[in-house]
């Protein structure tokens, strides 16, 4: 605690004496900045791009992660990495990818996309949304401050107990793991409401719901399901937390309480949480298939069908990832068979997006490569889904590698794959500037090929013996080979990745040319500026059929606008989420290093802060009419 | 939305789009604490059977006080349902008394539960003594967290309708925090239910 | 049979292909290759559903490479695709056959879920108690009065029913060879059986981690014939012999003064594995060959060979202390006895 006022204390006397002083022009310069204005930013395309840069940081910090593991496991009896360490990294690895990774990607492009996309000025609460970022961000930064603290949590991503409590597990690693999630779901649980009531509230006169795009609709199933499942983390958490710091006996088993009951509790929100990483990749693959086919989406009603039935079931198959902690067979067969039904759905999209290629015209652009290349990845995920939901095979799968290949081949596969395509696909209208083509291939080649090389083995590892969170396994010629296999593909994989990263720093060398429609797509967000203007539409679009935009470009007639030209209401910039979610994240450092005065002080600050919000009235500003055409007349010129 | 505003006159709250947002939003918002309620509820009832040789729910509760809880938070539900009705009718002083009644009836019971809890900890129930001491107060005592911020809620709502004035801003909040205190209502119901009569009887 | 035969063949291909380049399969230590009636029932099911999921993959893949070919943009040819809205018959047909097939699927699971969660009955089932501790296995023989760690010996070709207890954290008994896992569960008993249609030896490993070592818990299963598993039976059950020579007088003094107070069960709180019959056993700390060159290493190097074992480094004890220790242990059954 001390130590920790001192170095503020001196940070602060730093800056002052790096910027000569604070003053008023300091304060200026400060306000004018970029940094300024994405902290206080309410704009959802700005949140949009603060989530999906986090989200590349962590998913970068996850891959080395993952580089150590697969280093450690070269071969066996290595010693590179074991023991406390290298259950932390492997605790890190899958937390950090799943949490701080795939979730901000997949809100980034949720948060840029689905507003333009249902022809809307702005999301419902843009506050909420900034807080919901800066939560996210502040309790990613929280957990992985572990690492210079005290040591980072070991226990799994599913942190199970009893060896997740003081006994098992005595550094502050847990309690990091705790606070963080707690701080980053919160913001999570925000940005769920959120976009739930955007896209029920406030879709463009005329679109219905069966004619939002696709990515809109797996977006408003992803936000049920976030809704509905997080509360279950955020209990699981709470009970752990309480366990931990403050004494109570919620899992230890010597006091009456029970094990079992946190795996409950974290799978029911953990198995939503799987179909809440793959539904909006879904979403992208419905629509850059559709687009670079030329062609109408295949069964689109059937496909909302599906996406609604896999969000449903999704709430019902939690078990599958407990057969064999001893429920009985009647629990067992109960959630297999509900797990075997999802495949059904899933099947479903599959073959819909090959007949939406089917007499198409098929494009070979990155994001259609990457769609292309997710389709038998996915569906190899998607077998192995079958054979792990078979009670009896899974007592042989659980907890091996063949496990671990199954979940990546879904979660890389599948998520990360899609939001691969996504970010090829999006990347234009979110900085105005197209990726490189060429470099998309040198992305797509060696990382999808790195993929198969590195989790394909590890379907027969699994088989043959090795359990999954082992930093060695037996000195086997067939573990060795196909471990040197596994290792060899993460080169490819990581070639991939920083053709990406070159891709990315290249296109904002170039200049912002991208135009509106680069792809000739079929939804509304093609249909207005690359970056989009604050206000989005000048005046919001009449909507009067599914993919709207492509029938008015084919019919050569604009889409007609709902109201007359008028000044458009815009939420000002606000500091305030930035200063509630430090507040969170003081809390949860102060319970971390049991400095529970800094933990009661920082809540008191949050609410203090929200109170204030809720007294501050804020009226927001006006966009005139004549200044919209000003900016039209501009973007013309 | 400023003419639609004049028509609806009848439900203030929700006459522009950020108020039905905002009432749209906080239905889901209850949604996920239902579900975060149901997961504590869930872990009470495996748990309230390991009092591991401490006082049993039978030994420790108490119908009666419980019972005059529950009557002063149902009366407290029903008396925001009067604050609405102030509201719609645009009766400023109605909201601010009817507002006011809520919160101390809620404190009246909030004070009820803190005596229960002090009495409960003399009989050897405590939070660190089991693991159905552990489940009890940390559902109970969440509701009770939820009981303690509506109150700071609701006195701030009473603050603001009293500065502001009944307005198209302050009507959705005044609805919404409403709608929470139902919310907690609900909740108590059922752990009325499955906490203390499940426990006396059960 | 023959349809049977069929079914196997996938595993026989895949090992095949693995021989080929190379590789020789840890037999010990192969879920696709079982030696106990669990672990066929496990392998049936999981033939099963690959052979249904490849056939599912090689339609889905068939369309694929055939769309892809067909219908690539050509260069110079712009074509409109017509704007199809879907087909009702194709959409009904990979609808319900799909469903069809899972349900064919989900009889034998639900068929082998029950079988496998049987409790065998009977005089002639051997039942044993594992309790997992961090990070052995603790084996009890409840009706033969035995107790031993990190080495199960059964009897071939008769059930064994196994009642898991946890103790500190979650472990998870894995003998991939002989069949499925079942989690050990602390305040929880679970129950699995298992049996071995051949005599030998088969590796077990803990499959839930359970910290710094889970990845080194292993432990063996020893498969025998009836008549060497009464012999096996018969030397458990001798006491350990007197300490008759000075080294072995010394050696028991020492093992009094630093052991046995986890390992026979003066300080219940720190358990560690029983050492009567430790000569008796192939491995030290399920990992190592037991040499009296392993043991002196294992006694000085515990957490750096296991990292996170609960017994401390002895490193203390002078030489001639410390041999006088290991032959003391190493002889207190004779291992011919074996």
């Amino acid at each position: 605690m001390g130590t920790l006022i001192i170095v503020t204390v001196a940070l602060l006397f730093l800056t002052a004496i790096l910027t000569g002083g604070y003053n008023q022009r300091f304060l200026d310069q400060v306000k004018n900045s970029v940094v300024w204005d994405y902290i206080t930013t309410v704009d959802h395309k700005k949140i949009g791009i603060l989530y999906f840069i986090s989200g590349l940081v962590f998913f970068v910090i996850g891959g080395i992660e993952a580089l150590l593991i697969r280093i450690q496991l070269v071969a066996p009896g290595n010693d590179f990495l074991i023991g406390d360490a290298y259950n932390q990294v492997l605790t890190m690895h899958g937390t950090t990818m799943i949490f701080l990774a795939a979730m901000p990607l997949i809100f980034g492009l949720m948060n840029v996309v689905v507003p333009l996309q249902i022809g809307a000025r702005d999301v419902a609460f843009p506050f909420l949304n900034a807080l919901g970022y800066w939560l996210f961000s502040f309790g990613g930064i929280l957990l992985n401050l572990s690492w210079f603290f005290g040591g980072a949590p070991d226990a799994g991503w599913t942190s199970y107990t009893s060896l997740a409590l003081n006994e098992f597990s005595p550094g502050p690693g847990v309690d990091y793991y705790v606070l963080g999630l707690q701080i980053t779901g919160i913001g999570t649980l925000m940005s769920a409401v959120n976009f739930a009531v955007t896209i029920i509230n406030m879709r463009a006169p005329g679109m219905t719901f069966l004619r939002m795009p696709m990515f809109t609709w797996t977006t408003l199933v992803t936000s049920a399901l976030l809704l509905f499942a997080m509360p279950a983390l955020t209990v699981g958490l709470l009970l752990l937390m309480f366990d931990r710091l403050f004494g109570a006996n919620f899992f230890d088993h010597a006091m009456g309480g029970s094990h079992v009951i946190w795996q409950h509790l974290f799978w029911i929100f953990g198995h939503p949480e799987v179909y809440i990483v793959i539904m909006p990749a879904f979403g992208i693959m419905s629509e850059v298939i559709s687009t670079f086919s030329k062609k109408r989406l295949f069964g689109y009603n059937s496909m909302v069908f599906a996406v609604a039935l896999i969000g449903f079931l999704g709430f019902m198959v939690w078990v599958h990832h407990m057969y064999t902690v001893g429920l009985g067979p009647v629990s067992n067969s109960v959630f297999a068979i509900a797990t075997m039904t999802i495949a059904v759905p899933t099947g479903i999209k599959v073959f819909n997006w090959l007949f939406t290629m089917w007499g198409g015209e098929l494009d070979f652009k990155t994001p259609m490569l990457f769609a292309v290349g997710f389709i038998p990845t996915f569906v190899m995920g998607g077998m192995t889904g079958v054979m792990v939901a078979l009670p009896p095979a899974d007592f042989q799968y659980q907890d091996t590698y063949f496990v671990v290949a199954h979940f990546h081949y879904t979660m890389v596969g599948g998520t990360v794959i899609g939001l691969f395509a996504g970010a090829y696909y999006w990347w234009p209208k979110m900085f105005g500037r197209k990726l490189d083509e060429r470099l998309g291939k040198w992305h797509f080649w060696p990382f999808i090929i790195g993929f198969h090389l590195t989790f394909f083995p590890q379907h027969f590892l699994g088989l043959f013996g090795m359990p999954r969170r082992v930093f060695t396994y037996n000195d086997v010629p067939i573990l060795q080979t196909l471990n040197i296999i596994s290792t060899i593909g993460v080169i490819g994989m990581t070639i991939g990745t920083l053709a990406f990263m070159y891709n990315i720093i290249q296109s904002f060398r170039r200049k912002a040319d991208a135009p509106a429609d680069p792809w000739n797509g079929r939804t509304l967000e093609w249909a207005i500026p690359s970056p989009p203007p604050a206000y989005n539409f000048k005046q919001l679009p009449l909507i009067r059929a599914y993919d709207q935009f492509w029938i008015s470009k084919q019919t050569g007639k604009e889409i007609e606008p709902s109201e007359p030209l008028g000044e458009i209401h815009m939420p000002s910039p606000t500091y305030l989420p930035f200063l509630m979610s430090l507040a969170m994240f003081i809390s949860g450092f102060g319970f971390i290093t049991r400095g529970y005065e800094m933990g009661a002080l920082g809540l008191i600050l949050f609410f203090i802060v929200m109170f204030i919000r809720s007294y501050e009235h804020d009226p927001g500003y006006h966009i005139q009419p004549d200044e919209l055409t000003g900016v039209e007349k501009e973007a013309k010129a | 939305m400023e003419s639609q505003a004049e028509t609806a006159t009848e439900h203030l709250e929700s006459s522009t789009l950020e108020g039905k947002n905002k009432i749209l939003g906080f239905w889901l918002f209850l949604a996920a604490e239902t579900v975060l309620f149901a997961c504590l509820i869930g872990t009470y009832l495996a748990l309230r059977g390991q009092n591991m040789g401490g006082p049993t729910t039978q030994d420790l509760f108490d119908l009666g006080l419980v019972a005059v809880a529950t009557g002063l938070l149902l009366t407290s539900s029903l008396t925001s349902v009067f604050a609405v009705n102030a509201l719609n009718q645009k009766k400023q002083k109605g909201v601010q008394f009817w507002l006011g009644v809520t919160v101390l009836l809620g404190l009246a019971f909030l004070i009820l539960e803190i005596y229960e809890f002090v009495h409960y900890t003399s009989m050897g129930h405590t939070f660190v003594s089991s693991a159905f001491g552990s489940s009890f107060y940390t559902l109970v005592g969440t509701h009770g967290a939820h009981v303690t911020f509506g109150l700071f809620w609701i006195t701030g709502l009473i603050i603001q309708v009293a500065r502001r004035g009944i307005t198209k801003e302050t009507a959705p909040k005044v609805f919404v925090s409403t709608l929470y205190w139902h919310f907690i209502d609900v909740v108590w119901v059922f752990i009325f239910t499955l906490v203390y009569l499940l426990g006396k009887v059960g | 049979m023959n349809q049977r035969k069929w079914r196997y063949l996938l595993p026989v291909v895949l090992i095949a292909l693995a021989a080929l380049s190379g590789c020789s399969i840890d037999q010990r230590l192969n879920a696709l290759d079982p030696s106990g009636s669990a672990g066929e029932i496990q392998l049936d099911l999981i033939n099963w559903s690959i052979m249904l999921m490849l056939g599912v993959f090689a339609i889905v893949i068939t369309i694929y490479i055939y769309v892809l070919i067909r219908y690539r943009k050509r260069k110079g040819i712009e074509r409109m695709p017509e704007q199809v809205h879907g087909n009702t018959k194709l959409e009904v047909i990979w609808t319900v056959i799909p469903i069809i097939a899972l349900i064919v699927l989900a009889f034998p699971t639900v068929k082998y879920t029950f079988d496998l969660d049987e409790k065998p009955q009977g005089d002639d089932v051997i039942k044993v108690k594992v309790i997992g501790y961090q990070y052995w296995w603790e084996f009890q023989y409840p009706d033969l009065g035995i107790t031993t760690a990190q080495e199960l010996v059964i009897p071939v070709n008769k059930k064994v029913s196994l009642e898991l207890e946890g103790k500190d954290v979650l472990h998870s008994f894995w003998v991939p060879n002989l069949g499925g896992k079942t989690d050990v569960v602390p305040g929880r008993i679970n129950h699995m059986w298992l049996d071995a249609k051949k005599p030998g030896e088969y590796q077990g490993k803990c499959a839930e981690l359970c910290g710094p070592g889970h990845s080194l818990m292993d432990f063996k299963v020893y498969a025998k014939e009836q008549a060497d598993f009464d012999k096996w039976v018969a030397s458990m059950k001798q006491p350990p012999k007197q300490a008759v020579s000075e080294i072995d007088k010394k050696g028991e003094a020492l093992y009094k003064q630093n052991c046995m107070g986890c390992h026979a069960g003066a300080t219940p709180q720190v358990p560690g594995p029983e050492l009567n019959n430790f000569a008796l056993r192939e491995t030290i700390a399920g990992m190592l060959p037991n040499t009296e060159a392993n043991l002196k290493k294992w006694i000085k190097h515990t957490e750096d060979l296991k990292p996170g074992t609960r017994m401390p480094k002895i490193n203390y004890l002078q030489e001639d202390e410390l041999d006088a220790l290991t032959h003391y242990l190493m002889n207190r059954k004779s291992k011919t006895e074996k």
